[in-house]
């Protein structure tokens, strides 16, 4: 079993990238997101890794290095932010459509104006629909364990799609855990090397990233949709395999204190243990209170997510971005979709908040858990900002 | 040949949509998409000079064996950029069909 050391996730997630020896690291530094990359230029500037480190002039360029990179067969890594996932968004789409398995590290950020460098998930919902797995992590060890899992599943050539490892910025990034590395030869074991199908070598020329005709590009986009949904026995066997080399278990959803609850918290990202702590307090009192939190945002995990709210009357969603305009929050509006067909299912309660780093306490959400109870109107658009003044 | 692009089911497409036969983009007849009108080269007159060979922006101007410069129209868009370039005016731009 590896060791437990105090370090900031951020440099763990770079530690992580290092021991998963990648070829190519191209990013452009923004906040909260810097430390990784920032990390990373160390380790291979102190020679501790033999990768080629692109300093690039914005993260529109740097996907761009990282698909030509992923293209040549090298194994690719990048992160970023906020404005950042938003200037490289173009090529975001690019990187899935040419199946470049990719592995992005999102320091989960909220988008301007006004200008916030604090946490919620703005960034991550403008590339909902890039067709990258994405993965929430709720704390440290699970953003440190995922890089392992992002390069297994994305590379497998039975998948050969980019992978998004969403982090809470400073929340998660800027935080020191006590973490448990693994060693060399359990990554040995875990990873094997990377061997795309397609290759961009001169000894064996293909076009990548040519134009379709409308005859043709139904044709590719229904290709890609499956595909992507076809990563799913492969997601699984990742964490699977993971869970017997480390004793640690990883599920597309998962439930705590959820038997017997009468009113379930979603949340995605870091907030589970918050709504955990929550849960734990309503409990205490008597009240019948669980968590469902959502690890795997896409391919969206529909089955697990009627499963674990089934037997709920009330789903309290808590979403960290404003869909303007349109049905609540992201999350809810998946979650209103997974159960919109079933003949019994609980009331859907959306709560927006925790937006630009607004904390978010366990009081918090026993409040939207007390409000949602007594709350008769279920319809999307009835969805409420939490904890905004007047 | 290819199979014909609109029998081909999405299943056998390549992962990406990666094309692995190098150069069949000579089977896309992009010569379809001319509008107004196609170059007609008056041998008589052409010096051989090569300049619409030279300019033409889509290689679509080949030399036959006796050395003069003559359009493909499988692949000739029609832009007249080799009519406009002619030191000598010896190709015109003429309506489809003649």
């Amino acid at each position: 079993m590896g060791k437990r050391v105090g370090m900031e996730v951020s440099i763990a997630l770079a530690e992580a990238a290092c021991q998963a020896d990648v070829d190519v690291v191209a990013a452009y530094p923004i906040t909260p997101q810097t430390h990784i990359v920032e990390h990373l230029s160390e380790l291979v500037a102190d020679g501790h890794l033999d990768a080629e480190f692109v300093p690039v002039e914005s993260e529109h360029s740097a996907m761009s290095v990282c698909i030509g990179s992923s293209a040549a067969g090298a194994r690719t890594f990048t992160s970023t932010s906020s404005q950042g996932l938003a200037l490289m968004n173009e090529v975001v789409y690019i990187a899935s459509s040419l199946r470049l398995p990719i592995v992005m590290v999102v320091s989960n950020r909220s988008l301007s104006a006004p200008l916030s460098i604090w946490n919620d998930h703005s960034d991550v919902m403008s590339v909902r629909d890039t067709g990258w797995i994405q993965v929430f992590a709720e704390n440290g060890q699970e953003a440190y364990d995922h890089v392992f899992w992002a390069f297994r599943v994305g590379e497998d050539r039975r998948v050969l799609m980019p992978v998004m490892l969403h982090i809470d910025g400073f929340i998660l990034s800027h935080m020191v855990e006590a973490l448990e590395m693994v060693d060399k030869e359990l990554v040995k074991k875990y990873l094997p090397a990377f061997q795309p199908i397609h290759r961009l070598h001169p000894d064996n020329p293909v076009t990548m990233g040519a134009f379709a005709l409308p005859e043709l590009y139904t044709e590719a986009k229904k290709a890609q949709d499956e595909a992507l949904k076809a990563s799913w026995p492969l997601i699984l066997q990742g964490w699977e395999e993971w869970a017997q080399l480390t004793g640690r278990r990883y599920s597309p959803v998962e439930t705590y204190r959820t038997e017997d609850a009468e009113a379930v918290l979603v949340t995605m990202g870091s907030m589970g243990e918050t709504a955990s702590e929550a849960a734990d307090r309503m409990r205490a009192r008597g009240e019948k209170v669980g968590v469902v939190k959502i690890r795997l945002w896409r391919p969206f995990p529909f089955e697990q997510v009627r499963k674990a709210l089934g037997g709920a009357r009330v789903a309290v969603v808590f979403d960290r971005c404003v869909s303007f305009g349109g049905p609540g929050g992201p999350v809810a509006s998946e979650i209103r979709a997974a159960l919109y067909g079933e003949a019994v299912r609980p009331k859907v309660v959306n709560f927006i908040g925790g937006l630009a780093g607004r904390d978010v306490s366990p009081q918090d959400f026993q409040n939207m858990v007390e409000e949602a109870v007594s709350r008769k109107e279920d319809r999307q658009e009835a969805y409420r900002i939490y904890g905004v003044r007047g | 040949m290819a199979k014909p692009i609109t029998e081909i089911v999405w299943t056998e497409l390549e992962p990406g949509c990666v094309i692995v036969e190098p150069g069949n983009a000579r089977e896309y007849r992009t010569g379809d998409w001319r509008t107004v009108g196609h170059p007609k080269v008056d041998t008589e007159r052409c010096i051989k000079c090569a300049q619409c060979y030279i300019f033409c922006p889509d290689a679509a101007i080949e030399r036959n064996e006796q050395g003069y410069f003559l359009p493909n129209l499988y692949y000739c868009k029609g832009c007249g950029i080799c009519a406009h370039e002619c030191p000598v005016k010896c190709i015109d731009m003429v309506p489809e069909g003649e």
